[in-house]
């Protein structure tokens, strides 16, 4: 079932990636369990009001589920092998010394209760990230996301829309060929019937592929462009790379703030050369591309606040406190105002 | 003839790159602007190697060597590849939902545009145009795999559309498709010709859908060579014909017709011959009431999810039956024919099969009804048997007959149902050469034509000597000669009592072969009765033959030469 505010398809995709981007980049920030828990109870919620009935939007359940699952056995971990210390008692368990090849592991000890808060928060701080990518997957339809990408990377997504459409016919294909090769009425040995039936499979896949292939080539795929060019390669191999370490710099903490934001200034600047000189040698355009509209800048800018907020209180020093906790979630959640808001716009 | 018009073919040869066949030879022809020109010839002639040339798909993508010269508007496809004619040339494949590059039907009309870099506003505006054009406005927003195989034929010629070609390249365009759905492909195929003077190029292999509407045809011969002139001047003396021009030949009709129109016109004398003496003769089709039963259900039903696919059908099939199952694409054919299989879901109801081999012998001498010799033989349910048990009781030939191949050769293929089975070796490859004779053991079964694998698998799935054949859609990509080939087999095999039932949009075979027809809508049993009586009584499953005789009860032109025969 869509949710109460479910808007099919006409949010910019950009928008919600921009959104559970910022709230990604502030649960690596803020530590601290009751923040980020505000902040996953924040994603969860906009996700319920705000998705739409795609299989991808369904699927968020099963995102939570590996959520849950990352903080038990984070957990568990501690529990089993963890370093135990800190103070407050709450499980008095026997240490179980391993022998010496082990490297001095001991298994079990006394769980105290600020090492099991901290086993939780790290163990949430991953499982929010991950809520963040599934909440955005389930906001968004992942092939209009592809849709909006930028026109050098348009060959890069075709090759994903195709990939995407493929996986679920290789998945009815094998369960067609598996029922057929049941018909003819033998008990096959295990690594002939592996073969009898990876056999069809893969031919039929790779007859589709050069039809499809075939279909695009004669519906103008690929027309007028030439190979990808020496310059956009260098462009985009430097982006890269300053993104990577810019991103790490900024994530660090302990790294001068002038060079992680200089480094990721000139990654965003190479790539976006980069992607400007690509684009003019393809002359692809975008059928009905998404707008951007009010309510995708303020979609938008909930996760830039929520990030900049995070921000603030790592520096003004008192990220874990209640009422930052709660700022977040406010942040966080202004994503689902705006829609009813604009709509009437 | 010097070669002016749109299309140009001068003195073009072609080879596959792996083969020494020439698949087309010294061809040399031009289509004028605005012509609907059919590509017939048999299977495996090389009529989609034709229409791949006209876009430059071949040599360009399947590889290949090509001599002489196509020019499509003046453009060389030598020099230009595929991509540099997508403005030009509309190619529609033979499976259209293989050709989709994107999810949604709107995205899929547009992709043509957008990569001919056309403006948002252009795009939209033809979008449009085509939906209005083609009457998709009712899915426009959906997912393509969500369309019937009408809707996708639609939405795969749609999609060329947009990118305003002159030229269409269709291959096999209602292949797929009920009659109705047949009808509005080609209705909305007939409104590109006429409307727009768009010249469409269209290979078909069942000619009784489109003959009328054909301006001229070329004709693609096994050995390569082409012959393009105005469709009576090309179905004279060909065997590839369809039952009207079979039919006008018996007659002796000139000039000859090509509509259930035209045909009217002329069918006065013969029809009042025939209805003359019919009443007398027509003997009662052979009758099976009283064969013994080889499978009942009652109250079979089949559920996915949400979707009912059977809702309570019951059916009582007889040995020595030849029974087609027919109805709209969807409506639950192949979902009957594997649930009785046993293999296939079911949701509800009963289906047991009986032993009718007992009776072989015992038949004749045996003065008991069926129904008592039936009681004394207990069924079994299909679902009960484990797979090699239930090869020896009911086989089925599955919609794509090379899903179950996957050995190296033809002879390996046999040499593993004998086996598979415990049938004497080489009991599969007696059947094989009984129905495809010629079949070299050594070629690999992805080599073969649609009929050639179509005989493998039945004389795979035959070798268990199954008193029950089921097939869906066996007809697909046959060609005249061997869907001909099809139905002396499975006349033989009913002949030695095995029930037979085949689920066909194809209206000619089946009123060749069928004793009996049943016709399915949503998941319902409709109509269930002698296929002379559900044949010519229904509007869209009429054969070419009845609907020019009618009233008289005739289904196919051996029919009416066979009534004249007696009469005179």
């Amino acid at each position: 079932m869509p949710g109460l505010l479910a808007q099919p398809a006409t949010i910019h995709p950009m928008a919600w990636w921009g959104w559970a981007f910022g709230i990604a980049i502030a649960t690596t920030r803020s530590p601290g369990v009751i923040s980020t828990g505000l902040l996953v109870a924040a994603l969860g919620l906009v996700v319920a009001v705000c998705r739409g009935d795609s299989p991808y939007a369904r699927a968020f359940p099963a995102y939570l589920a590996l959520a849950a699952t990352i903080v038990a056995i984070r957990v568990v971990f501690y529990i089993l092998v963890g370093i135990k210390g800190g103070t407050g008692s709450v499980l008095p368990l026997p240490r179980i010394p391993m022998p010496d090849w082990a490297g001095g592991i001991e298994l079990l000890g006394p769980v105290s209760g600020s090492g099991l808060m901290s086993a939780v928060s790290a163990g949430l701080a991953l499982a929010a990230l991950l809520l963040c990518f599934g909440a955005a997957i389930a906001l968004t339809d992942p092939l209009r996301t592809l849709r909006s990408l930028p026109a050098s990377l348009h060959l890069l997504g075709t090759a994903t829309v195709i990939a995407m459409m493929l996986a679920p016919q290789l998945v009815e294909s094998w369960q067609r060929v598996r029922r057929a090769q049941k018909l003819r009425g033998q008990r096959l040995r295990k690594a002939h019937s592996v073969s009898a039936t990876t056999t069809p499979v893969l031919q039929d896949a790779l007859e589709r592929s050069l039809k499809i292939a075939a279909s695009m080539d004669s519906r103008g795929y690929a027309r007028s462009r030439s190979g990808g060019s020496g310059a956009v390669l260098t462009l985009m191999i430097a982006a890269l790379v300053a993104a990577a370490l810019g991103t790490y710099a900024l994530m660090d903490g302990t790294t001068p703030r002038w060079l992680s934001i200089s480094l990721l200034a000139g990654g965003a600047t190479a790539a976006f050369v980069g992607s400007v000189v690509a684009s003019r040698r393809i002359h692809a355009t975008t059928y009905r591309p998404d707008p951007w509209r009010m309510r995708e800048a303020l979609i938008a800018m909930s996760g830039v606040g929520v990030a900049t907020l995070a921000f603030v209180s790592a520096a003004v020093g008192s990220p874990g406190t209640a009422g930052w906790s709660a700022a977040f979630l406010l942040c966080a959640a202004i994503a689902t105002v705006p829609i009813p808001v604009v709509m009437a716009l | 003839m010097t070669p002016d018009g749109i299309i140009r073919f001068d003195r073009v040869g072609f080879r596959y790159a792996d083969s020494d066949r020439q698949v087309l030879r010294d061809v040399t022809l031009a289509v004028p602007e605005g012509a609907l020109c059919l590509v017939i010839g048999p299977t495996g002639s090389g009529k989609s190697t034709l229409l791949q040339l006209v876009n430059g798909l071949a040599p360009h993508f399947t590889g290949g060597e090509l001599a002489g010269t196509v020019t499509v508007d003046g453009r060389d496809t030598r020099t230009h590849p595929p991509r540099d004619l997508a403005d030009l040339v509309g190619v529609v494949g033979q499976d259209p939902a293989a050709g989709f590059v994107t999810g949604r039907v709107d995205d899929e009309l547009a992709y043509g545009m957008e990569q001919l870099g056309l403006s948002d506003r252009v795009m939209r505006t033809r979008v449009e145009e085509v939906i209005d054009l083609l009457g998709l406005d009712a899915v426009r927003r959906r997912s393509l795999s969500e369309l019937s195989a009408g809707e996708q034929q639609r939405v795969a010629i749609a999609s060329v559309l947009t990118s305003h070609p002159r030229i269409l390249a269709l291959d096999e365009p209602t292949s797929a498709l009920d009659p109705n759905g047949a009808e509005e492909v080609l209705a909305a195929i007939l409104r590109l010709v006429h409307d727009l003077g768009i010249t469409v190029l269209m290979a078909e292999q069942r000619l009784e859908r489109v003959i009328q509407y054909a301006d001229s045809m070329v004709l693609v011969g096994a050995d390569g060579t082409v012959r393009l002139g105005l469709p009576t001047e090309i179905l004279e003396g060909s065997p590839l014909a369809p039952p009207i021009v079979e039919l006008g030949r018996l007659a002796g009709w000139n000039p000859m017709p090509r509509s259930i129109r035209d045909a009217r016109r002329l069918v006065g004398p013969m029809r009042d011959r025939l209805s003359a003496h019919l009443s007398n003769q027509l003997d009662d089709p052979a009758s099976h009431a009283s064969a013994p039963v080889a499978l009942t259900t009652k109250g079979l039903q089949v559920r996915y999810g949400a979707v009912r696919a059977l809702a309570g059908v019951d059916l009582t099939l007889r040995a020595g039956e030849v029974t087609a199952v027919m109805g709209r694409n969807g409506s639950g054919k192949s979902s009957l024919l594997w649930a009785l299989q046993g293999s296939g879901v079911r949701t509800g109801g009963t289906v047991l099969i009986y032993d009718t081999t007992v009776y072989d012998t015992a038949a004749r001498e045996a003065t008991q009804t069926a129904e008592v010799r039936h009681q004394r033989q207990p069924g079994v349910d299909p679902r009960s048997l484990n797979p090699e048990e239930a090869i020896h009781r009911v086989a089925l030939v599955p919609q794509s007959p090379s899903d179950l191949l996957y050995l190296e050769s033809v002879g390996a293929e046999c040499r593993a149902a004998d086996s598979a089975v415990g049938a004497v070796a080489g009991t599969a490859q007696k059947l094989l050469d009984r129905l495809a004779p010629g079949l070299s053991a050594s070629r690999h079964p992805r080599d073969l034509s649609e009929g050639e694998r179509l005989a493998l698998v039945l004389a795979i799935q035959l070798a268990g000597q199954p008193r029950v054949l089921l097939l869906d859609e066996p007809t697909r990509g046959l060609d005249y000669d061997a869907k001909r080939r099809l139905c002396e087999v499975l006349n033989e095999l009913a002949a030695r009592g095995t029930a037979v039932l085949l689920s066909s949009h194809d209206v000619e075979f089946v009123a060749r072969i069928a004793d009996r027809v049943l016709v399915l809508a949503r998941g319902e049993l409709l109509t269930d009765g002698p296929a002379r009586e559900v044949l010519t009584a229904s509007p869209s499953f009429a054969p070419q033959v009845a609907r020019i005789l009618h009233p008289l009860p005739l289904l196919t032109v051996d029919a009416v030469r066979a009534a004249l025969a007696a009469e005179s």
